[in-house]
Order: C-alpha cells, then structure tokens, then sequence
C-alpha cells in the first residue's frame, strides 16, 4: 500500500472502498453484488469458522460467482451464543450455529436459488419464530454499537476496510486541522471515561500528561483484559485492530509523546496476530511510525505481552511489568500522568476507551454525549455470561436498566429458572438483585448499590447458585490473583476466603459474619491497590443483599440453592422408595441398605454426599436439602 | 510550603513531605513497620506494604499510608480516629496470623520490629486465624539463613539489595499468600551472585533472613581440651560491642571486650587490628611497587569480602586491579598457623583460629578454599558482634563491670592506622600514611586525611606526594562501588588507588553489627568512636609497629617478598555474571 501523506488521499481512498461499504450498510439493496461476513473471533474460529469460511469460498468458486459474492472473516458480532455466524448483505440475513458442512447449502439455497436457508436462521425464543433478519433480532434491537462499530462490518485483517468506514481519517482531522489541546477539548466535553473499570474522565487524563514538562511521554494500551468472563478487549483487537493504533497515535498527539504500548495478555495470540498485522499495515501507509500523514508527527508503538496477572490491569503494576519488572502497583500518588513509564508521564487507557476515540472525533463530542446518563456518556459493552439464554457481548448505551439487559437483550433465564441476581464488575463488583433491575446502569448507580462498571463483565446467577460459594468464588480468584505485596490483601482476603470455606462447610457462627463482615471493611481500607480495594465487595454485597442465605448457613446449617455438599442431606421417601436397589448399587460408599422392594435407608453418618443416588432414582423419592 | 492539620496540630512542610515526616513535626507518633528510611545512605523504603501506618485523610475514601503518601496544602489529617486505630489493629493481627509464635526461642527475640510492635499496640490475641505460610528454610550459604515463614514481605531486604547494594539477589516471587521474596529461579543463596554482604539481614525487621549461627562450633572449640583456640577481633566491633549492653553507640569497650574474651576461655586473644597493620606493610609496598613499576592501576582494596565477591560476579573482566592482599583476618589467620604456631610449638592443625567480625561475609569468605595453607583454613571460625554479646551473655559475665584488660602478644600490638580499618575511607588512610613516607622519605606530620572520611557516598582526594598527584577514591555500599567502577571500565575515571565496603559506612555499618533499626546516627557514632581510638594511640603509621617490624625481621622478611606472597597474599575468581 501506498503512503498517505494527506488528508485528500485518504478521503480518497474511503471512496473506493464505498461500494463494499454500501452493499455491507445496506445502503444499495438493489443488486445482484453480496457480502457474505464470517466471525473470525476466537469464540467462533474455536468453532471451526474459518474452515467454514474456505469452504464458502470454494462453493462460490465452484457456483461461478466469485464476481458477484466476496466472503471473508469480520470481528465478533456478539451473539457467542449461536456462533459461528454467518452474515449475508446487504439484505441482513443473519445465521447461527452455522458448521462448515453449511457452507454449500447457504450458497446453493441464498446465494444461487435466493432463498434463506430456513434452519439456520435464528429463532426467537418468546415468539418461537424465525427471524429473517439481524436487526429484528431482541439481542440487538436496543444495543448501540459504536466501541464495536467495526466488528460485524469490516475484515479486521485489511487496512481498506477499515479505511472505507472512515478509519484513520479522524486521526487526519486531528493532525491537520486541530491543536492538542482541541482534540483534549473534544473528548473532555464527550464525556468519555474509562472502561477498564474505574471511570477515570479520559480528557483529563490525557490534559494531566499533556501539561507535564517533559520530552518523553508515554501512551500506553491496557489490554490486559483480566476479569474472568469478560472479552470485550479481546474482541475489539481482533475485530478492529486499526481503531486501536488510531486512538494511540491520537493519544500521543494530544499529550505530546511519540511512542506507544500496548499490554496485551500473551493468551490472546490472535488478537495479537491482528495486532501485528494492523501495525505493519498503518506503517506503511504512513499512519505510524515517522512523518504521520506528512505532517511531521512521529508516532511508534511496541508490544509488551502480560503473562496472565490479573494485576497487571492495574495501571502502575502493568507500567511495572513494561519495564521488565515484577507487575506489582506501587502508592498513587505519584500517578502515571505525572510519574508513569520510566518515570515519564504516561496516559494508559483501556483498549475499549480508545475504541471510542476515532468515533467521538468524527462525530464530535454533542453527539457521543446525547447517549448515556447525566454522568457517564455514550455506550459500554457488557459480556453476558452465566445462567442467560444469550451469552455474548453486547454494546448499550449507559443509562440502560438491567432488565433491558438480561431479559430484552440476553433473552432472560436459562431453563426458565428464577433470576437470583447478577454479578457486575467481575471479582471488583458486586451482586445486583431482583430489586434492582431497573436501576439505570451507569458508574454512579452501580457503585451506589455495592457493585462497580468494572470492565463490563456480567455474570447471570440463578436460584440454583448458592450466594455463599459465589462469593466464595469471586474471592478465590483474588485470592489467587493477589500480587501479594500489601498485608490486607495477601492475608486479608485469604482469612475471608477461610471463612467463607467454613461457612459453606456448616462450620460458621452468626458471630463469624461479623467478623466477616468488619475484616472486609478494613481490606477495602487499608489495601493498596483497586484490587484489594475492591476484592471484599462480592462479599458485602452478598452478604447485604442476602443476609439471610448466609444465616441460613450459620445457623440453620442449610444451604437453600442445595449447593453446598457438606450442608446437604440426602433422604429417600419411605411413600416414594419402589425398593428397585439402584440407589444402593450406585452408592460408591454403599451406605444404602434395603431389600428388594422395600423401602431404602441412607446411612447419614457414612454418606459422602456424592449425589449419585440422588441422580439415579427413577421415581424421585429421594430428596436433598 | 504547604500547611498541614495533623490531629488538630498545624504544621507547614515542604510538599514532598509525607504525612509520617510531618507527623513527627508535631510529636504525632504512627506505628510504621515497612517503612525504613535510611536516607544518608539514599535508602528509603517506600514499599507502602505493610499498611500499618494508615491513616484518616479528609475526602479519601480510602485510609492513606502515612509513610508513603505525600502531604498537600490544606490536608487534614486524623491519626487516632477510631476507625484508623482499628484499621491498624486489624492489619497487625492479619500479619500474625501469619506468622510463627516461637518468638521465645526465635532469633530476634527482643530484637523483632513486629514483636516489639505488637508488644505497642498491647494486642493480646490474634482474631483471624487460618493457614500459616510454609517455606523450607535455605541455610545453603556459610553467612545468611532465609527463613520465609517469618518475612512480613515489608520489602527492605529487597530495597537494600536492589537500590543500595545494585546486587539484585532478591526479588518477589510468587502471587496471593504463597508471595515471598526469594531468589530468581529459588535458587539457593549459595548459588546466586549474593555477595553476603548481609545488608539485608540488617535491615529486616524480623527473623527472616539472619546469619548462620557459629556460637556452638566456638564453644565446642574452646571445650575440646586437644585445640588451641586463639581469637582476634576486627577493628569495628569494638566500637559497637557496647551497645549490646545498653552502653551508647562508638564507646570503646576494647578493654572489657578483651577481658571478656579471655573469661569465655580462650587461649589466646588477639588483635586483628594487628594484621591490618600487616595488610598495610602489604598492600602500601603492592601500590608503591606499581606505582614504580608501571603496573595496573588503580589498586583497589581487598579487605572487604563482600565486595571481593561483587567484583569476582560483575567485573570478572577486571580481576587484575584489586590488590593480591588477603584481608587482614585472613592474614592474622595465616600468620598464626604459621609464625605463631612455630614459635609456640603447636600443631596448626590442633591450632583453632577464630574471628569476631562486624560482618557476616566474612563467615563466607573463610570458607573460600584457597584461604588456607597444607589442608588447614586460616581462619577457623568466624562469629558476628552480635554472636559474641550472645556469648558474653550466655557465660554469664557482666560485661558492663569488667576490668580492662589487654591484648596478648606477640599478635596483639597494633596502632592507630589499623583501627580506622573500620570507619569508610580507614583502609586507604591507613595505606597512605605509611606509602607517604616510604615514597618521600619524609615524616608525615598531619596523619589526618579528613577528606577521605565521612558518610558520603563516594569520597576523592588528591594528595602530592614527590611532585605527583596521587589520585584516591573511597566508596562504600555496593552500587556506590559499581557506579564508580563503570565510569573506570569507560575510562571516564582515573584514580591510583580506590578503597571499596561493601557495606554503607564500612565495617562499623556491617551485617554483622548490633542492629540500628533506622538510626544511622549510631553508624557516625562508631566511627567517631574508632578515630578518637585512632587518637588515643600513640603509633599512629603501620610502619612503624614494633612488632610487625619483628614478624617480618623474624619470619617473613621483605614486605611484598616471597614469602609474604605465600603467606598474606591470595588471587580471584572469575563468577557467573546472571
């Protein structure tokens, strides 16, 4: 590719591009041209996507209609649930669960004959009907893509692409025709804050390291996506690539740095790959590296990988980690805009804050900002993961509530069940419960019922899940992800997780709640980090909202969802026992005892709680609880 | 300046000031225990780790770590909120219950920083209970034990061995409650480029990391009737013995220290201040006869074994610049075994030589195998300052009530040049006084090169001597040490002769000394302590020790000769650089 060394060519450029992008946004219908898009996400290439993609290709070669119908990968569309997807422009036509034995069906029936391939459409639940198209589909009729503009639309792998849906040209605007301070004043008055989790105004972080005196500054990407479920990041690089690089480099103009990092999990090798892909590519066409656009502005980004610490998504302990160090955060102040990479005032942003950068400086800052709340603006992505009919990744605007979320969006309940509560905030966060589905989401309201944004991750709990083990579980993972430096959380939270053991092992006291409770208080206190800051709020947030599931353990020595193996008790119905022996030849303790068509006993003091009798009966007699 | 409200108490501070600093202003005391600000020595601890000294900061959610949060104008601070008390309460009962109770029989019993701050905070029992970290206890090195079980993770260690001593032996490993600070692939001490220094083990507040325990293998010897135990001790311990026994920091206890010894039961006591001035004959005569002869400059001291070490691992490509000379102990051992030993008539290998240092080191450095002659060592044993108050103590002598008492010959006469081997700086004073006058021929009437002394860093002088500028460097503490011998390497440096410690402010400052727990003011006392020592002798130049004049009369003849080469001299190593 040639170099871009102005803004004329670039537009240019958007223009050749134009019929791809018509036919993709539906903007000319009238033709016999099609886009086919397959999801190249890790999700779905797991899925064997991209053999299905070669094997769309070589029907359409072997149906003579390479002229007419291009296939090829695009970012995650969302909708995990049924992948792979298959995309067909410009008429819309979405299909799920698509296997690569499909392919010559969808050629042969959509493409050749012109008729939708009934069986691979999706169908909606609560009408039990099949949906024709994506945007009559409930999952995406009240999100709001614009962090995930690209994905579903562009090939991540191919610069032009990116181009053609207006890429790169807000960094030419930026360059060209704005001062830094401008550009600072865009995003400033957008209304943009962090997405990583703490909400932080992203204008001001970046006015922050513009002021600092220095010759060397930093920009650095934090893809260091660490929230168990959440892959928000994870998609939006390997969806589009180019909208992070643009973001840096507009970054580093802003604040006057020349070079750039981006942190990213060495787990996510095709985001990587995608990565490295985009980056020789901008260079190339003159978008990085020296003499930007022509315009003289120098701008290089490296990448450091993270090896799985989740606490290197806290900012100073990754800067710690670029530097060859330990990933251990250290007091702020002095903050990273001031004191950050090599001592160098550095503005790290998540990878889905920068997303958002390209589109705000194209569209301006009044129009991001009539999206969202009266505090936080615009969208923000949620992964929907847990007991939810759709597990995906969804983009709404803030100030939604999270009925719209998981009922609208996510299609409610798996297996009808009842919906106990959800999990916002990934281990920083805290429960939500049926009380508060209609809160409006944003960062004031999460915080202020107990939870927090966090970096989006949303985990569904339904009334099978014991309240206790799930907290139990967020604080293993902080347990485990603990950079161990700070007293509190090193110790701190492994006493919590002690406690929690014993409870849900029916050996807690009402008065071990207390303590719970207080030792909890003082970790979100006195801990270093947002980490430990936040590592006990899973705890307290269940232990408000369901006081009496942890009392039910403590005193009554129960566990209401059943979950807990040593509170559970396992007994046969003398009215329902057919005296048909399976309980007792399963029990691998034979603790069961019982003749033939007699009524069968379990021995209380050898069952082991296994459950496989409980599995086994035909006729239900026996219950546990 | 900035105005700061610190529990109702207005104080103004500059504004890199931290809430701990200007707490101290207004007589507020906070509990600190990470925290460890050894600033003449550019050491300051700022892990913020331990969350011990939290305090109330009006509009912040969360407490702030005084020690490590700067002040700010207007800040309003509140040190004895309930709220923060309990918070640090908590912390401190977290931090026991996980960490071992043997404190009876630990080795920093009554020396423990987390004992002494429990005993503070009056806590009587510990709520939180659960898993105790376990780590297998690494004693793989003749200085430094590492027992993890009782690291608090306060990061001192780390600090000192990092910033100050640029070793980078330690390091934290590990996530959640398993973390502890340990070595790079866990390797043990032994095997890593640790220099056993023991700066480390001086600054932990626990009994995490300590020095290997030789006060057993002492007793043993004295109480095996067949051995000839005989004791020297270094210049600098004398000058800290003292503070074992409540005395003030730099009393010179020499005499009660020497009565001491001799009531422990050994045969002979000795004075390896004796063997500096033996060094001094020695390595005086190796920088004159390269100065003369064109050979490798600078000469670089080699008392110290620690820095020895350093070199052998991070300039193994310079190993030709330290002078050949064994450190004074070394040398007193190789004399013993053979001068005195001749002329007492005893079997050297029934011959035990043991050595009271301010060092730990040194415990590695006499297990090195080429310090020795026809399958013995030249030194035997070596004990710390602080293994030899536990002997003292252990004996039941009343140390404070002692009658002087003095060396034993013919090892035991020395003078005031030897003595300031352990202040930073004495070893090159002493070298000079003495090549001073051979060079010129002249008297030197100021023996005084007060420019070399000091706590700073790196120390320069020039001195005339024959019309020529002689150019003299003195450094201490290990990245003092590299800086300086960097800007050599790059030829950025041209000195004739460099005196390097391993330890800030030299032996007196030495792993092995009475712990200063933060107050370097007892490091400048010790060393007033070892000059007005200096003082009080009346030979003052090496040279001009009456019995050293006899050892090389007698035995060793010429000074820098054959058999000076074999006995005092020795050669280095070239070490892994990881």
């Amino acid at each position: 590719m040639e170099r871009i060394n102005n803004l004329d060519t670039l537009i240019q450029m958007q223009k050749e591009f134009e019929n791809i992008m018509e036919i993709r946004k539906s903007t000319v219908t009238n033709t016999e041209r099609r886009e086919l898009l397959i999801c190249g996400g890790t999700g779905c290439v797991s899925s064997e996507s991209l053999k299905l993609l070669e094997n769309l290709k070589d029907e359409i070669k072997k149906h003579g209609l390479e002229d007419k119908v291009r296939a090829s990968i695009t970012g995650c569309f969302g909708f995990c649930e049924k992948g792979p997807i298959v995309k067909v422009f410009p008429e819309d036509v979405f299909y799920v669960g698509v296997t690569p034995g499909d392919a010559a069906n969808i050629v042969s029936t959509h493409l050749v004959q012109g008729r939708k391939v009934e069986r691979l459409l999706y169908e909606e639940p609560a009408l039990k009907k099949k949906v024709d198209t994506q945007h009559e589909m409930e999952f995406y009729k009240k999100q709001k893509r614009i962090a995930l503009r690209n994905c579903g639309l562009i090939n991540p792998e191919l610069i032009e692409e990116y181009i053609a849906n207006r890429g790169y040209e807000a960094l030419g605007r930026c360059l060209l025709e704005m001062t830094p301070k401008e550009v600072i004043h865009i995003i400033k008055t957008s209304g943009l804050r962090g997405r990583g989790g703490g909400g932080f105004p992203t204008g001001l972080k970046w006015e922050y390291a513009s002021k600092m005196d220095s010759p060397i500054k930093y920009v650095v990407c934090n893809a260091d996506e660490g929230d168990p479920g959440a892959f928000m990041d994870r998609s939006i690089l390997e969806g589009d690539p180019h909208s992070i690089i643009e973001a840096m480099v507009i970054t580093g103009y802003s604040i006057g740095s020349n070079k750039g990092f981006v942190y990213i999990r060495a787990e996510y090798p095709l985001a990587i790959k995608r990565l490295k892909n985009a980056l020789k590519q901008a260079k190339q066409a003159g978008l990085l590296g020296q003499n930007i656009m022509g315009t003289g502005f120098n701008f290089d980004i490296d990448i450091k990988y993270g090896a799985g610490a989740f606490v290197c998504g806290e900012e100073t302990a990754l800067i710690h980690s670029i530097e060859g160090g330990r990933g251990e955060p250290t007091t702020k102040p002095p903050f990273p805009a001031e004191k950050g990479l090599w001592d160098k005032p550095t503005s790290v942003n998540n990878v889905e804050t920068f997303a958002n950068v390209p589109a705000i400086i194209i569209n301006g800052a009044s129009w991001y900002n009539k999206f969202g709340s009266d505090t936080s603006k615009g969208t923000k992505v949620f992964a929907l993961a847990g007991k939810i009919n759709n597990v995906g990744l969804v983009e709404v605007p803030m100030g939604i509530s999270l009925r719209e979320i998981i009922y609208d969006i996510g299609g409610g309940i798996k297996d009808g069940k009842e919906f106990k509560a959800v999990q916002t905030g990934g281990p920083s966060g805290g429960c939500i419960t049926a009380d508060q589905l209609d809160v409006k989401i944003d960062y004031e309201s999460l915080y202020s019922i107990g939870s927090m944004m966090g970096s989006g991750g949303m985990i569904v709990i339904d009334e099978d899940n014991c309240i206790v083990d799930i907290a139990k579980f967020y604080l293993q993972f902080t347990v485990e992800e603990s950079c161990g430096k700070c007293t509190p959380c090193r110790v701190g939270n492994k006493r919590l997780y002690e406690m929690l053991t014993k409870i849900t092992e029916g050996k807690g006291t009402e008065e071990d709640l207390e303590t719970l409770r207080t030792l909890a208080e003082t970790i979100k206190l006195t801990s270093l980090c947002g980490l430990g800051q936040t590592a006990p709020n899973p705890v307290l947030s269940t232990m408000k909202y369901f006081h009496e599931e942890y009392l039910a353990h403590v005193r009554d020595k129960k566990c209401p969802a059943g979950v807990c193996q040593s509170l559970l008790r396992y007994t046969i119905s003398e009215e329902k026992c057919i005296g048909c022996t399976k309980c007792a030849r399963v029990c691998p303790v034979s603790c069961i005892s019982g003749k033939v068509k007699e009524v069968h006993v379990i021995d209380q003091d050898l069952c082991i709680k296994c459950g496989a009798c409980f599995d086994a009966c035909p006729v239900n007699a026996i219950s546990k609880g | 300046m900035v105005n700061v409200n610190i529990n109702g108490k207005m104080v103004q501070v500059s504004e890199d000031t931290t809430i701990l600093e200007a707490a101290k202003l207004v007589n507020v005391k906070i509990p600190t225990l990470c925290h460890l600000d050894l600033h003449d020595i550019k050491m300051v601890n700022k892990a913020a780790s331990c969350r011990v000294c939290v305090v109330e900061v009006e509009g912040r959610k969360t407490l702030a770590p005084s020690c490590a949060t700067p002040v700010f104008d207007g800040m309003v601070v509140k040190t004895d909120t309930k709220k923060a008390v309990k918070a640090r309460r908590t912390v401190m009962e977290l931090l026991l219950s996980d960490h071992p109770k043997d404190c009876l029989i630990c080795e920093k019993n009554t020396e423990c920083e987390l004992q002494a701050l429990a005993a503070e905070m009056g806590l009587r029992h510990v709520k939180y209970e659960g898993e105790i970290s376990e780590f297998p206890i690494d004693d793989s090195s003749f200085s430094i034990v590492r027992d993890m079980t009782k690291c608090i993770m306060c990061r001192r260690c780390e600090t000192m061995c990092n910033e100050v001593q640029t070793v980078h032996v330690l390091s934290g490993l590990g996530r959640g409650f398993d973390t502890v600070v340990g070595t790079a692939f866990n390797l043990p001490m032994y095997e890593t480029n640790c220099t056993f220094c023991g700066q480390c083990l001086a600054v932990c507040p626990t009994a995490a990391l300590a020095e290997v325990n030789n006060v057993p293998k002492v007793w043993d010897a004295i109480n095996n009737e067949k051995k000839y135990v005989v004791v020297q001790t270094a210049p600098a311990v004398r000058v800290a013995l003292g503070e074992e026994f409540g005395m003030e920091p730099g009393t010179v206890v020499t005499g009660k220290m020497v009565a001491a010894l001799r009531s422990i039961g050994f045969d002979k006591v000795f004075d390896t201040d004796f063997a500096a001035d033996l060094t001094i004959m020695e390595e005086a005569s190796e920088f004159v006869h390269r100065l003369k002869h064109g050979g490798k400059l600078p000469m670089l001291t080699s008392c110290c074994p620690g820095w020895v070490k350093f070199f052998e691992h991070q300039f193994n490509d310079m190993l030709d610049i330290p002078s050949s000379c064994k450190s004074p102990h070394e040398m007193f051992g190789s004399v013993a075994k053979s001068y005195l030993a001749e002329k007492m008539g005893i079997d050297p290998k029934q011959m035990v030589v043991v050595s009271v240092m301010p060092c730990v080191a040194k415990k590695y450095e006499a297990a090195r195998p080429e310090l020795g002659h026809g399958g013995t060592k030249d030194v035997d044993i070596v004990i710390t300052t602080r293994e030899l108050a536990r002997m003292i103590n252990e004996a039941g002598i009343s140390f404070n009530h002692l009658e002087d008492e003095e060396f034993d010959n013919p090892l035991g006469e020395s003078t005031g040049a030897s003595v300031i081997f352990g202040a930073t700086g004495g070893v090159i004073e002493a070298a000079l006084r003495t090549a001073y006058e051979w060079l010129t021929e002249e008297t030197l009437e100021n023996v005084e090169f007060e420019a070399l002394r000091g706590i700073e860093g790196t120390k320069e002088a020039t001195i005339s001597i024959n019309g020529e500028d002689i150019h003299i460097a003195v450094t201490h503490g290990l990245g003092n040490a590299r800086n300086l011998l960097e800007r050599i390497r790059r030829g950025e440096a041209q000195y004739h002769a460099i005196e390097i410690m391993a330890c800030p402010g030299g032996c007196i400052g030495g792993g092995g000394q009475p712990f200063h727990h933060g107050d370097l003011e007892i490091l400048e006392k010790r060393i007033a302590g070892i000059y007005s020592e200096d003082r009080a002798k009346t030979i003052r130049k090496s040279h001009e020790n009456p019995m050293i004049k006899k050892i090389y009369e007698e035995y060793l003849g010429e000074p820098y000769g054959k058999k000076a080469h074999e006995l005092l001299h020795t050669y280095y190593v070239p070490r892994q650089k990881m």
